[in-house]
Protein backbone atom coordinates (compact mmCIF):
# COMPACT_ATOMS: atom_id res chain seq x y z
CA UNK A 1 0.00 0.00 0.00
CA UNK A 2 1.32 3.65 -0.89
CA UNK A 3 2.01 6.20 1.80
CA UNK A 4 1.80 8.67 -0.56
CA UNK A 5 -1.55 10.64 0.12
CA UNK A 6 -3.47 10.86 -3.25
CA UNK A 7 -4.53 13.84 -4.92
CA UNK A 8 -7.77 13.34 -4.85
CA UNK A 9 -8.89 12.68 -1.25
CA UNK A 10 -11.50 9.47 -2.30
CA UNK A 11 -13.20 7.66 -0.03
CA UNK A 12 -11.87 4.23 0.94
CA UNK A 13 -13.37 1.18 2.53
CA UNK A 14 -14.52 0.84 5.63
CA UNK A 15 -16.06 4.14 5.29
CA UNK A 16 -18.15 4.12 2.44
CA UNK A 17 -20.81 2.37 3.98
CA UNK A 18 -24.04 4.19 3.35
CA UNK A 19 -23.31 6.26 1.58
CA UNK A 20 -21.87 4.53 -1.50
CA UNK A 21 -22.80 1.00 -0.73
CA UNK A 22 -26.07 -0.20 -0.91
CA UNK A 23 -27.36 -2.24 1.67
CA UNK A 24 -26.52 -6.25 1.20
CA UNK A 25 -27.60 -8.86 3.46
CA UNK A 26 -24.57 -11.09 2.58
CA UNK A 27 -21.95 -7.80 3.43
CA UNK A 28 -23.45 -7.35 7.03
CA UNK A 29 -22.61 -10.59 7.56
CA UNK A 30 -19.18 -10.32 6.29
CA UNK A 31 -18.66 -7.37 8.52
CA UNK A 32 -20.27 -9.87 11.42
CA UNK A 33 -17.49 -11.90 10.72
CA UNK A 34 -14.90 -9.53 11.29
CA UNK A 35 -16.38 -7.67 14.35
CA UNK A 36 -17.29 -10.88 16.06
CA UNK A 37 -13.35 -12.07 15.07
CA UNK A 38 -12.18 -8.90 16.85
CA UNK A 39 -14.60 -9.59 19.71
CA UNK A 40 -13.45 -12.80 20.31
CA UNK A 41 -9.64 -11.95 20.40
CA UNK A 42 -10.16 -10.06 23.34
CA UNK A 43 -12.45 -13.37 24.70
CA UNK A 44 -9.54 -15.38 24.06
CA UNK A 45 -7.35 -13.22 26.25
CA UNK A 46 -10.48 -13.23 28.68
CA UNK A 47 -9.64 -17.13 28.88
CA UNK A 48 -6.54 -16.52 29.53
CA UNK A 49 -7.17 -14.79 32.37
CA UNK A 50 -9.58 -17.05 33.80
CA UNK A 51 -6.97 -20.03 33.44
CA UNK A 52 -4.47 -17.82 34.98
CA UNK A 53 -6.61 -17.02 38.04
CA UNK A 54 -7.96 -20.83 38.30
CA UNK A 55 -4.09 -21.49 38.59
CA UNK A 56 -3.48 -19.00 41.24
CA UNK A 57 -5.93 -20.30 43.35
CA UNK A 58 -9.80 -20.37 44.94
CA UNK A 59 -9.21 -16.54 45.95
CA UNK A 60 -7.80 -15.44 42.76
CA UNK A 61 -10.38 -17.81 41.18
CA UNK A 62 -12.98 -16.23 43.20
CA UNK A 63 -12.13 -12.97 42.09
CA UNK A 64 -13.30 -13.52 38.53
CA UNK A 65 -16.14 -15.80 38.83
CA UNK A 66 -17.89 -13.19 40.73
CA UNK A 67 -17.87 -10.92 37.99
CA UNK A 68 -18.92 -13.79 35.69
CA UNK A 69 -21.91 -14.93 37.60
CA UNK A 70 -22.93 -11.24 38.42
CA UNK A 71 -25.62 -10.17 35.66
CA UNK A 72 -23.48 -8.01 33.41
CA UNK A 73 -20.60 -10.78 33.54
CA UNK A 74 -23.48 -13.37 32.19
CA UNK A 75 -25.09 -10.83 29.49
CA UNK A 76 -21.34 -10.40 28.24
CA UNK A 77 -20.99 -14.28 28.64
CA UNK A 78 -24.41 -14.78 26.16
CA UNK A 79 -23.36 -12.33 23.04
CA UNK A 80 -19.65 -14.05 23.53
CA UNK A 81 -21.68 -17.36 23.04
CA UNK A 82 -23.29 -15.81 20.19
CA UNK A 83 -20.41 -14.37 18.92
CA UNK A 84 -18.41 -17.18 19.13
CA UNK A 85 -21.17 -19.20 17.31
CA UNK A 86 -21.77 -17.36 14.63
CA UNK A 87 -17.61 -16.72 14.19
CA UNK A 88 -17.97 -20.38 13.76
CA UNK A 89 -20.57 -20.98 11.77
CA UNK A 90 -19.59 -18.18 8.98
CA UNK A 91 -16.27 -19.45 8.95
CA UNK A 92 -17.94 -22.89 7.65
CA UNK A 93 -18.88 -21.39 5.16
CA UNK A 94 -15.81 -19.40 4.09
CA UNK A 95 -14.03 -23.03 4.29
CA UNK A 96 -17.16 -24.08 1.56
CA UNK A 97 -16.38 -21.24 -0.51
CA UNK A 98 -12.54 -21.94 -0.21
CA UNK A 99 -13.25 -25.24 -2.27
CA UNK A 100 -15.89 -23.14 -4.38
CA UNK A 101 -19.25 -24.37 -3.22
CA UNK A 102 -21.72 -22.15 -2.53
CA UNK A 103 -20.39 -19.27 -3.85
CA UNK A 104 -23.32 -18.13 -6.07
CA UNK A 105 -25.50 -15.04 -4.82
CA UNK A 106 -28.35 -17.06 -3.75
CA UNK A 107 -26.74 -19.97 -2.48
CA UNK A 108 -24.34 -17.14 -0.42
CA UNK A 109 -27.11 -15.11 0.69
CA UNK A 110 -29.24 -18.73 2.07
CA UNK A 111 -26.28 -19.99 3.82
CA UNK A 112 -25.95 -17.06 5.51
CA UNK A 113 -29.55 -17.29 6.62
CA UNK A 114 -28.50 -20.96 7.64
CA UNK A 115 -25.77 -19.57 9.74
CA UNK A 116 -27.11 -17.00 11.58
CA UNK A 117 -29.91 -19.67 12.46
CA UNK A 118 -27.55 -22.66 13.72
CA UNK A 119 -25.53 -19.73 15.62
CA UNK A 120 -28.36 -18.88 17.84
CA UNK A 121 -29.69 -22.62 17.84
CA UNK A 122 -26.25 -23.27 19.14
CA UNK A 123 -26.42 -20.73 21.50
CA UNK A 124 -29.77 -21.67 23.22
CA UNK A 125 -28.24 -24.87 23.45
CA UNK A 126 -25.25 -23.82 24.97
CA UNK A 127 -27.32 -21.95 27.84
CA UNK A 128 -29.77 -24.69 27.87
CA UNK A 129 -26.76 -26.89 29.08
CA UNK A 130 -25.51 -24.20 31.61
CA UNK A 131 -29.07 -23.52 33.07
CA UNK A 132 -31.17 -26.72 32.64
CA UNK A 133 -28.24 -29.58 32.78
CA UNK B 1 -1.49 -22.90 -16.34
CA UNK B 2 -0.70 -20.98 -19.45
CA UNK B 3 3.39 -19.21 -19.01
CA UNK B 4 3.56 -16.11 -21.34
CA UNK B 5 6.42 -15.47 -23.09
CA UNK B 6 6.43 -11.72 -20.95
CA UNK B 7 6.98 -13.10 -17.76
CA UNK B 8 9.95 -11.93 -15.95
CA UNK B 9 9.99 -14.70 -13.20
CA UNK B 10 12.70 -17.01 -13.18
CA UNK B 11 10.77 -20.80 -13.84
CA UNK B 12 12.08 -22.33 -10.15
CA UNK B 13 10.01 -18.68 -9.07
CA UNK B 14 7.39 -19.83 -10.85
CA UNK B 15 7.19 -22.90 -9.36
CA UNK B 16 7.56 -22.50 -5.71
CA UNK B 17 4.57 -19.61 -6.36
CA UNK B 18 5.76 -17.91 -3.38
CA UNK B 19 4.89 -14.01 -4.94
CA UNK B 20 6.87 -10.68 -4.10
CA UNK B 21 6.08 -10.71 -0.05
CA UNK B 22 8.05 -14.73 -0.01
CA UNK B 23 5.08 -16.17 1.54
CA UNK B 24 2.72 -17.25 -1.27
CA UNK B 25 -0.58 -18.52 0.35
CA UNK B 26 1.41 -19.59 3.81
CA UNK B 27 -0.74 -17.09 5.52
CA UNK B 28 -4.03 -18.52 3.89
CA UNK B 29 -3.23 -22.01 4.52
CA UNK B 30 -2.30 -21.67 8.02
CA UNK B 31 -5.77 -20.00 8.87
CA UNK B 32 -7.45 -22.79 7.27
CA UNK B 33 -6.06 -25.34 8.68
CA UNK B 34 -5.92 -23.73 12.69
CA UNK B 35 -10.10 -22.83 11.50
CA UNK B 36 -10.75 -26.48 10.56
CA UNK B 37 -9.04 -27.63 14.31
CA UNK B 38 -11.07 -25.05 15.53
CA UNK B 39 -14.27 -26.47 14.55
CA UNK B 40 -14.53 -29.24 16.90
CA UNK B 41 -12.21 -27.38 19.53
CA UNK B 42 -14.55 -24.64 20.48
CA UNK B 43 -18.00 -26.80 20.41
CA UNK B 44 -15.91 -28.94 22.93
CA UNK B 45 -14.81 -26.15 25.07
CA UNK B 46 -18.34 -24.09 24.95
CA UNK B 47 -20.39 -27.12 26.08
CA UNK B 48 -17.78 -27.92 28.60
CA UNK B 49 -17.91 -24.89 30.23
CA UNK B 50 -22.01 -24.95 29.76
CA UNK B 51 -21.91 -28.05 31.61
CA UNK B 52 -19.56 -26.80 34.16
CA UNK B 53 -21.50 -24.41 34.65
CA UNK B 54 -24.58 -26.65 35.57
CA UNK B 55 -22.46 -27.67 39.05
CA UNK B 56 -22.41 -23.92 40.20
CA UNK B 57 -18.44 -23.95 38.27
CA UNK B 58 -16.93 -23.17 41.38
CA UNK B 59 -13.30 -23.71 41.95
CA UNK B 60 -13.21 -27.27 42.87
CA UNK B 61 -15.19 -28.55 39.93
CA UNK B 62 -13.35 -26.28 37.32
CA UNK B 63 -9.91 -27.46 38.70
CA UNK B 64 -11.29 -31.05 39.19
CA UNK B 65 -12.16 -30.56 35.00
CA UNK B 66 -9.48 -29.10 34.26
CA UNK B 67 -6.95 -31.97 35.82
CA UNK B 68 -7.99 -34.53 33.69
CA UNK B 69 -4.90 -35.39 31.27
CA UNK B 70 -7.04 -35.59 28.68
CA UNK B 71 -8.97 -32.16 29.00
CA UNK B 72 -5.47 -30.48 30.03
CA UNK B 73 -4.55 -31.46 26.43
CA UNK B 74 -7.33 -30.56 24.74
CA UNK B 75 -6.95 -27.32 26.58
CA UNK B 76 -3.30 -26.57 25.48
CA UNK B 77 -4.91 -27.16 21.65
CA UNK B 78 -7.83 -25.12 22.23
CA UNK B 79 -5.44 -22.36 23.16
CA UNK B 80 -2.80 -22.85 20.74
CA UNK B 81 -5.37 -23.25 17.94
CA UNK B 82 -7.32 -20.22 19.13
CA UNK B 83 -4.70 -17.95 19.75
CA UNK B 84 -2.77 -18.52 16.57
CA UNK B 85 -5.91 -18.02 14.38
CA UNK B 86 -6.52 -15.22 16.55
CA UNK B 87 -3.51 -13.80 15.50
CA UNK B 88 -3.70 -14.52 11.79
CA UNK B 89 -6.81 -13.05 12.43
CA UNK B 90 -5.97 -9.60 14.16
CA UNK B 91 -2.91 -9.30 10.67
CA UNK B 92 -5.29 -9.38 8.38
CA UNK B 93 -7.38 -6.74 10.16
CA UNK B 94 -4.52 -4.86 10.48
CA UNK B 95 -2.85 -4.63 7.35
CA UNK B 96 -6.69 -3.77 5.74
CA UNK B 97 -6.90 -0.63 7.87
CA UNK B 98 -3.64 0.65 9.37
CA UNK B 99 -2.32 2.32 6.59
CA UNK B 100 0.99 3.89 7.75
CA UNK B 101 4.29 1.61 7.25
CA UNK B 102 5.62 2.69 10.71
CA UNK B 103 2.24 1.88 12.70
CA UNK B 104 1.20 -1.35 11.08
CA UNK B 105 4.90 -3.02 11.16
CA UNK B 106 4.47 -1.76 15.28
CA UNK B 107 0.92 -2.55 15.67
CA UNK B 108 1.65 -6.05 13.88
CA UNK B 109 4.44 -7.01 16.03
CA UNK B 110 3.09 -6.18 19.31
CA UNK B 111 -0.30 -8.01 18.25
CA UNK B 112 2.49 -11.27 17.51
CA UNK B 113 4.11 -10.64 20.89
CA UNK B 114 0.77 -10.46 23.34
CA UNK B 115 -0.67 -13.73 21.61
CA UNK B 116 2.30 -15.31 21.78
CA UNK B 117 2.86 -14.30 25.86
CA UNK B 118 -1.19 -15.15 26.44
CA UNK B 119 -0.28 -18.59 24.67
CA UNK B 120 2.66 -19.45 26.99
CA UNK B 121 0.84 -18.30 30.42
CA UNK B 122 -2.07 -19.58 29.29
CA UNK B 123 -0.35 -23.06 28.87
CA UNK B 124 1.52 -22.81 32.19
CA UNK B 125 -1.76 -21.97 34.03
CA UNK B 126 -2.93 -25.28 32.34
CA UNK B 127 -0.29 -27.36 33.02
CA UNK B 128 0.15 -25.73 36.97
CA UNK B 129 -3.53 -26.97 37.93
CA UNK B 130 -3.25 -30.53 35.89
CA UNK B 131 0.12 -31.15 37.41
CA UNK B 132 -0.40 -29.59 40.55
Amino acid sequence: MSTKTPADPRPLSPFMLGQYYRFQWTSLLSFAHRITGIGLTIGAFLVVGWLIALAGGPQAYGMISTHVGAWYGQVLLFCWTWALMYHLGNGIRHLFWDVGMGFDLKAAERSGYAVVVASLVLTAAAWAVAYIG
Amino acid sequence: MSVSSKDLRSPLSRARGLGSAKEGVQHFWVQRVSAVALVPLTLWFVFSIARLATGAADYAAVEYWVSAPSVAVTLVLFLIATLYHSMLGVQVVVEDYVSGEGAKLTVLMLSKFVHMIAAAAGIFAVLKVALA
